[in-house]
């Protein structure tokens, strides 16, 4: 009886969610201050009954109830008590369901934070965001109902998908859909403001710590898809280009250019109905990743099962949400009002560059991803993108942002001079020149693209470092701005990413190997000694393990066990890599498949990786920007209903 | 016209002209990077030339694999039911290669009809048919058998 009480609380659900779309708005337009308020009660038992709904699905895992053909088919008697817990969003049913507890998690949260807007505006947000709800809703409980029995009772599941029996995969998911629902947030703000034909800009203000957090969260899920794809499918790659990467990929672009377009158009005004059109942009690209995800209309390495019903929900949905706000923002936008001016030289000129790099990113990505389509679509036959169409793109693409971004830093808005900037960026640059050049004297292999990749990397860290530097000698305190801290620890993380990006891509060894056991194979410094494998028994597979010894010169480094797992009840076979971490390399083997009857012969991958942590740690730096960002206080002040418009130009942090 | 209004224009051409550029050179690549899905009875009927790159897709024949020695060389035929290819390749073969597995096949054809394969993709589920596969499948006539 239990799980349909989780079907029954869905269904509460969706009629809270209708509530919340209806009433409040109902509310700003008669002026009912008792409908308005609404909102809250309504968000918070949304909130709840998804939690109660979400538990339940939780629990039938938990106890192993095989009458529930959603269990049944991802999980099994074997299956350790954690994984039974990430099994639930392990395929299509639960995660859905995960995406729309998550959405009622950051509604909940917007009405229990926003108390200081303005009553009107505050209701049109949360009845914006119950419309996405509602269609959300409607999706899982027509399409995608994880609370399905199955009659009669299976006896045994059928077991997680190994490559999902992991860490990485117990965290990816969530923090991704708190990126990806987040932009919804910031959607609804958007909307809402153009609902209420809000003259002035003070929406944006409200928005910014939302699509902050939103935006941190996205960046960490994509950054532990890529680290989990590197570490679990056994082959060491850490970004493949494929569709459903692009599809989270695309709202991080969008997103990264709206919260600087926001910054923008909260402390100057300018870029206002750009800033609208991003915050559109950014949830629609989410919903256009989820449609790509679950529709099966992408070939691609996550293969969701599809089904057709699915993908034209999901199309439709896209088709009301793209298609009603963008009208929205046909009719509403030109009555915004408009910011200042600014001169060439001034740092909206430069927030523009990182505006139109990233909006041309994106498009060129959702190009690549959507081309295979559109060709297939006019019968032209099946074709696939490969990934040195985007790598040679977002190469070139980078060459403009990371030199625009340590000036535009140092830039005042609406006007500067070019000789202002030249004197204090001659330093950082000096500096970033001098360590891409030694880098380049000392490993000449990585080439000119590398070491251009590395000089970019140290100019965006010595450009911002050197800009805390700056103010705090200007203001003779060390006290500096929150807002710094933050902008400064993300761009940071971005010369780390770039650096350690542009390293390990031409500096890594990657070597295929038949070894036999007491074979050796020298790679860089490094000896790898494969001493044969042994059989372990794991909780629910059987592994051939493999034992390698690495040495440096006569000195052993780490002993490595990498695994060739058979999991019993699907019959898949995984490869479980073996890898020493370093902050400076990683050293990577696994083993392919046996070549000989008698098992001491193997295929095996050998790899050396160096600066490969330094993608993640950069990512992870970025993240700590935006959620630092995001706890300015200057949100969490009393709101007024209008600002005055900051006309001087004193060095404003963005 | 106003200087403001005129260093506008100034920026809007400026940026137009950037954007074409790009979206030219993101064309090309494109057009450069385009990978064909290729059945083995596309193979058959159309002369494919060598050396040019495309993805083969199909059913690894039964007790087609065979592996060298001493190296990581291995061939194997993929079949679609009316045609099949001898394939060529020199690494790790991934988890779900098995015969009778639906797989893809990037690389390009060697002049004595070969297909030498730099990369072998088999789907994480193996219940799970490339879409391609599947359709190239079908295309020939060929049935499931569960």
């Amino acid at each position: 009886m239990t799980v349909e009480l989780g079907q029954i609380s869905l269904m509460a659900a969706l009629l809270t969610a209708l509530v919340l779309g209806l009433v409040p708005m109902i509310g700003t337009y008669t002026g009912n201050r008792r409908f308005m308020a609404v909102s809250t009660t309504a968000a918070l038992i949304q909130c709840l009954l998804l939690m109660i709904s979400f538990g339940i699905l939780t629990a039938a895992f938990v106890v192993q109830d095989f009458s529930v053909e959603y269990v049944a088919r991802n999980s099994n008697s074997l299956l350790p008590m954690h994984y039974r817990f990430s099994a639930v969003w392990s395929a299509h049913e639960g995660s859905l369901l995960l995406w729309e507890l998550i959405l009622a998690v950051w509604i909940a949260a917007v009405a229990l934070f926003s108390k200081r807007l303005p009553e009107v505006f505050r209701a049109r947000v949360l009845a914006v965001l119950g419309w996405i709800s509602v269609g959300f809703l409607l999706f899982i409980l027509l399409t995608s109902n994880p609370f399905g029995r199955l009659i009669p009772s299976a006896v045994e599941g059928l077991d997680l998908n190994p490559l999902l029996q992991d860490f990485g995969l117990i965290i990816h998911p969530p923090l991704l859909y708190m990126g990806y629902v987040g932009f919804s947030v910031a959607f609804a703000f958007a909307v809402a403001a153009l609902l209420g034909g809000e003259v002035n800009r003070d929406w944006v203000r409200w928005s910014r710590p939302w699509t902050l957090i939103a935006w941190a969260f996205l960046t960490i899920g994509i950054a532990l898809g890529s680290w989990w794809a590197y570490y679990e499918l056994g082959w060491g790659g850490y970004w493949f280009w494929d569709p459903v990467e692009n599809a989270s990929f695309m709202p991080w672009l969008v997103g990264t250019a709206l919260i600087h377009s926001q910054a923008v158009t909260e402390k100057r005004g300018a870029f206002g109905n750009w800033t609208l059109l991003l915050a559109l942009s950014a949830f629609s690209l989410s919903l256009l990743g989820t449609f790509l995800v679950r529709s099966g209309v992408l070939t691609s390495v996550h293969a969701f099962a599809s089904d057709p019903t699915r993908g034209i929900f999901i199309l439709a949905y896209l088709g009301i949400v793209v298609g009603s706000s963008l009208t929205l923002y046909a009719i509403r936008a030109p009555k915004m009002i408009q910011g200042g001016g600014f001169a060439g030289t001034s740092r909206e000129t430069f927030l523009l560059i990182n505006n139109l790099v990233f909006a041309v990113m994106a498009a060129m990505v959702l190009t690549g991803t959507l081309y295979p389509l559109l060709i297939d679509a006019m019968g032209a036959g099946k074709i696939s993108v490969g990934p040195p169409y985007f790598g040679l793109l977002f190469t070139w693409l980078l060459v403009p942002m990371v030199l625009a971004l340590p000036i535009g830093i140092f830039t005042r808005w609406q006007k500067d001079t070019g000789s202002r900037l030249a004197g204090m960026l001659r330093w950082p640059m000096a500096m970033a020149l001098v360590f891409g050049a030694g880098v380049w004297i000392m490993e000449p292999e990585i080439g000119f693209v590398s070491a251009a990749g590395v000089t970019g990397g140290a100019w965006v860290i010595f450009g911002s470092i050197f800009y805390v530097g700056h103010l705090l000698s200007r203001k003779n305190s060390l006290k500096i701005p929150g807002s710094v801290l933050a902008m400064t620890l993300a761009h940071v993380g971005l010369g780390v990413f770039l650096i350690g990006l542009s390293l390990v891509s031409t500096l890594s060894t990657e070597k295929h190997l038949r070894m036999e056991a007491g074979d050796k194979y020298q790679m860089v410094d490094y000896t790898f000694e494969f001493l044969g494998t042994k059989i372990v028994q794991g909780p629910n597979y059987t592994a051939d393990e493999g034992e390698f010894v690495v040495y440096k010169g006569d000195k052993e480094v780490t002993r490595l066990y990498p695994q060739k797992r058979e999991y019993a009840q699907r019959g898949n076979t995984m490869t479980e890599a073996a890898i020493d971490p370093g902050f400076t390399r990683d050293l990577y083997v696994s083993l392919g498949e046996p070549l000989d009857q008698n098992g001491r012969a193997w295929a095996v991958r050998v790899y050396h990786k160096p600066f490969i942590r330094w993608i993640w740690l950069g990512s992870i730096f970025m993240m700590l920007g935006g959620i630092l960002a995001a706890a300015n206080k200057r949100y969490r002040r009393k709101m007024p209903a209008t600002k005055p418009v900051n006309t001087g130009t004193k060095e404003v942090t963005a | 016209m106003t200087p403001t209004r005129k260093r506008r224009l100034t920026a809007v051409l400026v940026i137009i002209f950037g954007v074409s550029i790009a979206a030219v050179v993101a064309m090309s690549a494109l057009n450069e990077n385009m990978l064909f899905f290729v059945s083995p009875t596309d193979v058959e009927e159309q002369s494919l030339p060598a050396g040019k790159r495309f993805r083969l897709g199909g059913l690894v024949a039964a007790e087609s694999v065979s592996r060298a020695e001493d190296s990581l060389a291995v061939t194997f035929v993929v079949t679609d039911g009316a045609y099949s290819v001898d394939v060529r390749f020199d690494g790790i073969l991934p988890d779900l290669f098995r015969e009778g597995q639906g797989i893809i096949a990037i690389g390009q054809l060697t002049p004595d009809g070969h297909f030498e394969a730099d990369e072998v993709l088999a789907k994480h589920d193996e219940n799970y048919m490339p879409p391609e596969v599947a359709d190239a499948l079908e295309k020939a006539g060929h049935v499931e058998s569960e």
